[in-house]
């Protein structure tokens, strides 16, 4: 009696599977359609971007002022300036590498400002705009490390990233004997890092010129050994936004606003 | 409908963390058992000592996330010279998070023998061990089952937590997985197959152990 029991619970977790690839699949053509974001945000009242809040110089909340703020933050405020006039008509909300791209399908965010990376890959899943910034990536390493460059990296050279982020894919591919072990945001692999866990971290210099400022015993090491362009990520098949940001982006850029911004906080490059 | 390729293109990935997983639980399983009697016999001994010690650290585990408990010994341990890796730091970390709740589970059990039970086997010259050994436990056992095995499911379950601090497991080799080929759903839900692989049979075997003890009596 217990092992029929037994056999139709595992039954029903099946049915329940089936059940939520088939809302899985719906939702990705929902997605798809192509949606007149310009409308909805001015129907709305307010811009909602996505951000980081855990990377610093770019989009980084204070813990102690609970204020988020950089670079990335000072041009969703410039677009929200240009959409309704005014710079505090602006959501934020925090996105990380692995979920950005989902929240944007969702519907939750109408942008994604949060130092992405323009990809092929990521082109198939989301409209970019223009390149808004350009970043590298790069090694971060103790002060006094062997490490010089991405050719000391050797086998079994433990180099720490983060999930969700194209960092892993073009170490794997530039040194692939690398152990790469990813974690789940910048802070986490920072302090994996500090700790010892391995000798490098790898990620864009932007982020990395962060991480520097913040503890002056680590340093950056070598060239940049990838082009990160980074592009504002909007729904995938809106080309009217995409052109309106894309004309936000050169105004800023004609008008000096965008190197006013970008000083306030890359000072390295 | 599920994309198998997904599953067939990675599935060196996902075996090499339902390795892990596996792996993971399983020394989990025996660490926090081993650890749980002991404390649960601490919990219920006469020494004082001993008991408040017991409760301390049931009370401490018990009551902070799992999380934190990984943290202290991933984050925490190398500044005092330990150096751990991140399975090492989920395993021992699941173990003592485990162990807690093991204890409670097996002090429940005993406490819910008949004190009488006790009093006969004292007074028909048994040592206070003996009497436990062959007079208290092997009751307690049979109540203890069920609980234990909800214990060690959701052991199995929590060691996704192991993928926070790059443990190489189901979870961690899931959000690798996901990253690459910008899938998320179908990709979990085979992540979550490789699980039911492992709790499945488990809850079955629990189970199967109920049956058994309970004609046994």
């Amino acid at each position: 009696m217990k092992t029929k029991k037994n056999w139709l619970i595992a039954l029903i977790f099946v049915l329940i599977i089936s059940m939520l690839s088939a809302c899985g699949s719906s939702e990705k053509t929902g997605g798809k359609e192509s949606k007149d974001t310009l409308s909805a945000i001015k129907k709305r009242g307010k811009l909602v971007v996505g951000v980081k809040y855990d990377t610093n110089l770019f989009g980084y909340k204070d813990p102690s002022s609970g204020k988020v703020e950089g670079f990335d933050i000072d041009i969703a405020k410039a677009l929200a300036k240009k959409i309704f006039g005014d710079e505090k008509k602006l959501e934020l909300k925090e996105v990380t590498s692995k979920t950005r791209v989902q929240m944007l399908k969702n519907g939750d965010i109408d942008a994604i400002i949060a130092t992405m990376t323009i990809t092929p890959e990521r082109k198939k899943e989301v409209n970019f705009s223009d390149v808004y910034f350009k970043a590298g990536q790069s090694l971060l390493v103790k002060k006094g490390s062997t490490i010089k460059g991405i050719d000391d990296i050797k086998k079994g050279t433990k180099v720490l990233a983060v999930k969700g982020s194209t960092s892993v894919q073009n170490i794997k591919e530039k040194a692939p004997e690398a152990q790469v072990l990813e974690f789940e945001n910048y802070a986490e692999a920072f302090t994996a890092l500090k700790a010892g866990k391995g000798e490098a971290l790898t990620t864009d210099n932007s982020i990395l010129y962060g991480m520097a400022d913040q503890d002056p015993n680590y340093t950056l090491v070598g060239e940049p050994f990838t082009d990160e362009p980074y592009g504002i990520a909007l729904n995938k098949g809106d080309d009217k936004f995409t052109k309106y940001v894309n004309d936000f982006i050169k105004e800023i850029q004609d008008s000096g606003e965008y190197d006013k911004i970008k000083s306030k906080w890359i000072k390295e490059q | 409908m599920l994309d198998f390729t997904i599953l067939t293109n990675n599935l060196d990935t996902y075996l090499q963390g339902f390795g892990n997983t596996l792996k993971a639980s399983l020394l989990a399983l025996i660490f926090s058992f081993i650890l749980g009697v002991i404390i649960a016999v601490m919990r219920i001994s006469p020494m004082k000592v001993l008991k408040a010690a017991g409760t301390a650290f049931v009370e401490f585990v018990r009551n902070i996330p799992l999380i934190l408990i990984l943290f202290i010994f991933y984050y925490g341990l190398p500044s005092l010279g330990m150096e751990l890796s991140g399975f090492q730091a989920g395993t021992i970390a699941l173990s003592i998070y485990t162990a807690a709740f093991i204890a409670e589970a097996i002090r429940a059990g005993i406490l819910s023998v008949d004190k009488g039970q006790m009093e006969a086997g004292r007074s028909s010259g048994l040592t206070y061990i003996q009497t436990m050994r062959y007079i208290i436990l092997p009751q307690a056992i049979k109540i203890v089952i069920p609980p234990l095995g909800n214990q060690f499911i959701n052991l199995v379950k929590n060691s996704s937590i192991l993928g926070v601090v790059a443990g190489l497991d189901l979870m961690y080799f899931g959000d690798s997985i996901s990253s690459a080929t910008y899938v998320v759903f179908d990709v979990y839900i085979f992540v979550a197959v490789f699980y039911l692989i492992l709790t499945i049979p488990l809850s079955l075997f629990v189970g199967y152990l109920e049956r058994r003890l309970a004609v046994s009596g």
